[in-house]
């Protein structure tokens, strides 16, 4: 075989691999979304956010608005201060709305949803959700649960 | 007894000196390995052979691997409502384990044999020693570029692998069963992460490609000069390199990911 062919081929290979690899870094892992998508952060104090992580889904009447950026323990409340990074785009959500932790399905991942208010105002850059409602915990539910039966 | 006892000594003696052997090989070869960069064109030749030779087995493979762990991943998930991770398992399943695995597994048949059996007949029909008397050192010229070219080779089959497994399950999971194909491809996204996922799978298919190419040539360089000793080099070779890669893996992920 010729040496143009063995070089050819040898080029083909690498392309391809490095192809392969940039595929696994931008569609498999969405690499694209490490780069901070244009937007604005707003924070939310929750009791307890339960198994929410960061890089959750935020989301609006089951509409994908941002992610979950960093969840932080507030050192004199002991709330978990959760901040939210919503996507340009979404910059009309009212100022009373309400961020609630839920689970998506039974077992799957929890996630941020955003309970619309009513007020005209919207939420700006480094604005405070007033209303929040904290994940709901399992054991704690079931603790309720029995000690009313008891009763 | 004593004839027993002196066999078992042998035989852990014989096992020491291979290994001993295997490692300063690979002295000599990591030492020999700076000759691609006087002479490249060595390694392009065999990157040629080991490389883009493999990579219609290895996408060919991929495709179906990918398929079926589409298959029975939507099987096994959509008793618990949860069909639409269908993608996260395809995913994580070949970046993490199947990708580097498999390639190494199939390099060891494909290529790693190829290199045992060239360099044992080699050997047996004393090309090596006929360098060695025109003071052309084999182990630079012949075993070096071999050994750079599986390394450079099984990293990028791996990367291969896994993105044409991906395509397979995709083509299953939204062509056949009707997932949607965003959920399919966001549900991954957001499991699947560059710095823990995919660099260990890199780094892991990195690893395999030291240990198949160091066992295809230490086999074949000590293989006895006879039909006979070259073919069961061969098939040592694979067996060899095929244990250490999953025992390997067990080592790798076990660090990797605690």
């Amino acid at each position: 075989m010729s040496e143009r062919l063995v070089e050819i081929g040898v080029g083909a290979f690498v392309a391809l691999g490095l192809a392969a690899l940039l595929v696994l870094a931008l569609q498999v892992s969405g690499l694209t979304e490490l780069r901070q998508p244009p937007g604005y952060e707003v924070t939310a104090t929750f009791d307890n956010v339960g198994g929410l992580r960061e890089k959750a889904p935020v989301s609006m009447a089951g509409v994908h608005v941002g992610r979950v950026e960093s969840i932080a323990l507030d050192p004199e409340t002991h709330q978990a201060r959760v901040t939210l990074r919503i996507e340009r785009g979404y910059d009309s959500i009212p100022a009373d709305s309400t961020a609630a932790i839920y689970t998506s399905g039974l077992l799957g991942e929890q996630y941020v949803g955003i309970e619309p208010g009513w007020e005209q105002a919207t939420l700006a850059a480094g604005d405070r959700f007033t209303e929040t409602q904290s994940a709901v915990v399992l054991e704690r539910l079931i603790g309720q649960f029995m000690t009313q039966m008891q009763d | 007894m004593t004839g027993r006892l002196q066999a078992l000594g042998r035989a852990t003696l014989d096992g020491l000196q291979a290994l001993g052997g295997a490692v300063l090989l690979l002295g000599r070869l990591l030492r020999g390995a700076t000759v691609v960069l006087v002479r490249p064109r060595l390694l392009v030749e065999q990157v040629y052979a080991v490389g883009t030779l493999s990579l219609v087995i290895i996408a060919v493979s991929a495709l179906f691997v990918g398929m079926v762990l589409g298959l029975q991943g939507y099987y096994t998930l959509v008793d618990f409502g949860a069909d639409d991770s269908v993608g996260t398992l395809v995913a994580l399943s070949l970046v993490r384990e199947l990708g580097p695995v498999v390639t190494a597994l199939l390099f060891a048949g494909r290529a790693g044999s190829s290199l045992t059996a060239e360099i044992g007949l080699m050997k047996a029909t004393e090309q090596l020693s006929s360098m060695e008397m025109m003071a052309v050192d084999p182990e630079r010229r012949i075993l070096a570029p071999r050994f750079a070219a599986a390394l450079v080779a099984v990293p990028l089959l791996a990367a291969v692998f896994s993105a044409v497994g991906v395509i397979g399950g995709y083509l299953v999971a939204v062509g056949m069963l009707g997932i949607d194909g965003g959920a399919f491809w966001s549900n991954m996204q957001s499991a699947v992460d560059v710095t823990p996922d995919i660099l260990n799978g890199v780094i892991k298919s990195v690893a395999f490609g030291f240990v198949a190419g160091w066992i295809a040539l230490y086999m074949g360089y000590t293989a006895e000069p006879t039909a006979q000793g070259v073919s069961r080099a061969t098939t040592q070779g694979v067996v060899r390199t095929s244990l250490a890669v999953l025992g390997l893996d067990f080592l790798l992920t076990a660090l990797m990911f605690d």
